[in-house]
């Protein structure tokens, strides 16, 4: 075949080499090396030289969890406006600059983290730390009120089209303000409110990025064409003279305890009713974690899931069955949901969810399913392996793991808790974490027609 | 595993950094950046199988994972004018039995073999594609024989499918853009022309679909002279062919449909098509004509005018209607060309009270990327853009399997992309003007908007850039 040639590979034959990984189902490794720089930002840089391109991935240790009561939705408001520019780099230019290099850039938020990429063509490397650099050292002489409430609008479209104007997107803000209690960080969406998105003002824009976006509270991976020690010069020239920031203070969230099954109903722009069931669980990485994705898989993932089998397939009162556990930092929750086909009711798709969890729960899953939700996670991880970019790029991961397990190079152990998994540990997870644990149940129906929601019969 | 593993097992730590010298990083302006690394894209290599079915292969071999598509000249293009959806209905049965499975125990082989087994179609091909651990690459290929050359198309099952896609019809009317997604070509169009069907059919045409129609769809167009196969992954072109021969050697050749062809309709005086959707948040805009053939001599060009009108991020849509006047979270547009000539078409979802404040503002770019000639700057970026940007799209095997395939579907040259970069940048800003010019008509635009009809009739009407008409989601009149 012909290989993947760069310029620079005479260049790099000077220097440790590291070949391109080839991966075996045994192992799954991602080489790094790892540095931390006085002022206290991490770095984690990754060599793959089968592409000629590089990606900067910061991860900034601060998402909606972090915020303030009346200003839900602002972690995600400055998301955006951290592209806005900053000291050196006028309003426009970092997509300008990264675009006509070549590159590509995006940044998301969660409840526990906001992360920012771009991608280039490995040349690119200085421009994309010189912008990367100047929005976490030199950010506020640039963002002026009209910066914010231009943001404001165009995150506010963004809550339109994505949950508003969406069917059924409404959902999994009124799960969450049922799920966890009010002072919870996980109480509100990460998209936050309307109301709230409106009243933030430059000043918390200020503030935020004070206590946030330190160094100290940031990890920094750079994957791809690269050599280690060019790439941390490049790291020191633009991010060490960066001032340490304050400690961040994270108090622990209060627990979590459902007294009760809470039956609420929500009225949307939709013709077919859909039923969502939720459980508060755990985190991400404890234990009982990744029994639980298995649980999710063995009931609804693919056409050979049992809750698929039932109400899409047999039954034909289903269009479609999801179901997974959704672990934060923090706290986590199992969710389930269910669309009725027009002339079906919700209480009929909910006897039916409830008989095939029973049902795992006292006979558990055979070896075969166990086996086959093994078998489709190793593939995921495999296939994420092919990518050093992007959202879920190798990169990416990096950062997750060094975050969430303190261990960057943790994809193998990741995998393993899933190879580990029994198929008497599945049983007692959906003994312990749905049959015998309260659940929000949330019918979404179509406006004026209440009568459709799920009966209180099902769960007494 | 081998050299690697020992050194990854233990934490690295980077060599010495060189001290910094004294004086501050000049952070005044952009860092001057050395030449771009070479663009190197993977070979593809050929080989032919007995029965004629030509297979061509991309080696990589980073990571222990392969890419197949099988490709049939079988999409929706084919169907009969009265039965829109037949050709994604039989992709989606090719699943519900096939050789001794049943459907759930192909969904359940699958999934047990960690494999993506998907099936579908658009207008202009049907796809059969699986993504698998190379480990499990045998039995995975057994399945995807099965489903590909054995479908059992049990009347039951097609039954099955029928009452799961009408329900799913009804849905549609609940979600503003895939109302839009039906409406918009649906109107360019018109029912005369497969590019204006709905590719997963009518309420009507769904109740239609029987286990003859199905079988007889399958039956003329499933043959390996209608068909190319296509490997990216960790195998050699031996293996490939050695593995696939074993499979689908044996499939029989048969006489096939023509290629559809239909001509474009002819284009009508701008008009505003409003699809009510009562209680909407914003509106769904969609803006165009009939566009291009993929095979134009002209694509090159209009990809570096769209790069530049709607394609990224710093687009002039994107730029205006989004980072400028904060009317939507994003705007953008597409030449998609296919093998007739596609649509063109500019898209936003805006807010309910700015919908005639964005059309003006879409209206504005579409006239002055005619009107102006594109300034240098602009054009260095979209061109570098598209070029510099390239190898992203052939980093995974499904990246890249989606690149070849189109070459495939569109019959273009297997070293296409060797020479892609040296098009884009031939390039001009004159080419841009004329193909904007040539291309890009306002004065019959269909402009398509999904939204709150009381909220955004009376703007819209002030705006007088045409007509008014009304229409439901599928583009019909409504009284």
């Amino acid at each position: 075949m012909r290989q993947i040639a760069t310029l620079g590979a005479a260049f790099f034959a000077l220097l440790p080499v590291y070949p391109s990984v080839r991966l075996s189902a045994q192992s799954l490794r991602v080489p790094y090396q790892s540095f931390t720089l006085p002022n206290g930002l991490q770095v984690l840089l990754h060599e793959d030289h089968s592409v000629p391109l590089v990606t900067v991935n910061i991860w900034y240790h601060v998402g909606s969890a972090d915020e303030k009561p009346g200003r839900t939705g602002f972690a995600h408001l400055f998301e955006h406006i951290m592209f806005m520019g900053s000291q050196h780099v006028p309003t426009g230019e970092f997509d300008k600059l990264l675009e006509a290099a070549g590159g590509d850039n995006n940044g998301s938020t969660t409840e526990d983290r906001t992360n920012y990429y771009e991608d280039a063509p490995s040349n690119a490397l200085p421009l994309m730390l010189w912008l990367d650099s100047d929005r976490m050292g030199f950010l506020l002489p640039e963002i002026t009120a009209d910066k914010v409430d231009l943001q404001r609008g165009v995150v506010q479209n963004e809550r339109r089209q994505s949950y508003e104007n969406r069917p059924y997107g409404l959902a999994e803000e009124n799960i969450l303000q049922r799920l966890y209690p009010a002072e919870h960080p996980y109480h509100w969406p990460v998209i936050g409110s309307m109301a709230d998105l409106s009243a933030a003002t430059l000043e918390d824009v200020r503030g935020f990025f004070r206590t946030y976006y330190t160094p100290n509270n940031a990890s920094l991976a750079i994957a791809g064409d690269i050599t280690p020690r060019a790439a941390r010069q490049l790291v020191e020239r633009y991010f060490a003279e960066i001032p340490r920031g304050p400690a961040v203070a994270r108090p622990a969230p209060p627990g979590v305890q459902l007294g009760a099954d809470v039956y609420a109903t929500l009225e949307d722009h939709v013709q077919v009713p859909r039923v969502y069931d939720a459980w508060h669980t755990m985190k991400a990485f404890a234990d009982g974690d990744a029994t639980l994705d298995v649980l999710a898989n063995v009931l609804a993932s693919g056409r050979s899931s049992r809750l698929y089998r039932r109400l899409v397939y047999e039954l034909q009162i289903a269009t479609d069955v999801v179901a997974f556990q959704d672990g934060g930092r923090l706290d986590g929750k199992f969710e389930l949901w269910a669309t009725a086909r027009p002339g079906h009711d919700l209480t009929e798709l909910e006897r039916v969810i409830e008989e095939e969890i029973q049902k795992l729960a006292q006979a558990g899953p055979t070896p075969r399913e166990v086996e086959r939700a093994q078998n489709t996670f190793e593939a995921q991880f495999l296939s994420r392996m092919e990518r050093v970019g992007g959202f879920g790029g190798k990169a990416d991961q990096l950062n997750f793991y060094n975050y969430f397990v303190g261990t960057p190079d943790y994809f193998q152990k990741d995998l393993d808790r899933y190879r580990k998994v029994t198929a008497v540990e599945v049983q007692q997870a959906a003994r312990r974490y749905l049959v015998d644990a309260h659940r929000v149940v949330l019918s979404v129906v179509p406006q004026g027609k209440p009568e459709l929601a799920v009966k209180q019969v099902v769960n007494p | 595993m081998k050299a690697t593993l020992a050194i990854a097992a233990a934490l690295l730590t980077a060599g010495p950094a060189v001290r910094l010298p004294a004086q501050a990083v000049d952070r005044t302006k952009p860092p001057a950046l050395p030449a771009p690394p070479a663009l190197k894209l993977p070979a593809v290599q050929t080989a032919t199988l007995p029965n004629g079915l030509q297979l061509a292969v991309v080696e990589t071999h980073k990571v222990p994972v392969v890419d197949i598509q099988v490709v049939l000249d079988a999409g929706a293009a084919h169907d009969p004018a009265e039965l829109p959806g037949l050709a994604t209905f039989t992709t989606t049965m090719l699943q519900q039995g096939a050789g001794r499975r049943g459907a759930l125990e192909i969904a359940d082989e699958a999934a047990f073999l960690g494999a993506q087994l998907n099936s579908s179609a658009s207008y202009d091909a049907a796809s059969v594609s699986l993504h698998v651990p190379r480990r499990r690459l045998e039995p995975a290929l057994d399945l995807l024989a099965d489903v590909v050359l054995r479908p059992t198309f049990a009347d039951s099952e097609v039954a099955r499918q029928r009452e799961l896609r009408r329900a799913q019809i009804v849905q549609l009317a609940d979600n503003p853009v895939a109302m839009a997604g039906i409406a918009f070509p649906a109107i360019v169009y018109g029912r005369a022309h497969p590019y204006g069907r709905p590719l997963n059919g009518t309420e009507a045409s769904t109740a239609a679909l029987s286990r003859d129609g199905v079988a007889e769809f399958y039956r003329a167009s499933y043959r390996p002279n209608a068909a190319r196969l296509l490997v990216v992954g960790d195998v050699t072109l031996a293996e490939a062919r050695r593995l696939l021969a074993a499979r689908f050697g044996a499939w029989e050749r048969g006489p096939v449909p023509a290629v559809p062809q239909a001509a474009p309709p002819t284009p009508a005086a701008r008009t505003v098509y409003l699809v009510d959707k009562p209680g909407a948040a914003q509106s769904v805009i969609r803006i165009g004509h009939v566009g291009v053939a993929r095979t134009t001599p002209d694509y090159f060009a209009l990809q570096v005018l769209n790069t530049i009108l709607g394609g990224a991020f710093t687009s002039r849509l994107n730029q205006n209607l989004r980072e400028t006047h904060g009317y939507t979270y994003g705007a953008f547009s597409q030449f998609s060309a296919g093998r007739m000539a596609g649509p063109f078409v500019a898209s936003a979802s805006v807010v309910t009270a700015k919908t005639d404040s964005s059309l003006i503002e879409f209206l504005k770019e579409l006239r002055r990327i005619r009107d102006a000639a594109v300034p240098d700057a602009e054009l260095a970026k979209a061109k570098a853009y598209i070029t510099l940007g390239l190898p992203a799209d052939f980093e995974t095997t499904a990246a890249a399997a989606s690149k070849f395939r189109e070459l495939l579907v569109y019959g273009l040259p297997l070293d296409y992309f060797d020479h892609y970069v040296e098009r884009i940048n031939a390039v001009t800003a004159a080419d841009v003007q004329r193909v904007a010019r040539q291309y890009i008509d306002p004065d019959h635009f269909d402009i398509v908007v999904v939204g709150d009809k009381s909220q955004i009739e009376a703007g819209i009407k002030a705006l007088n850039e045409g007509p008014i008409v009304y229409r439901d989601l599928w583009g019909q009149e409504v009284k």
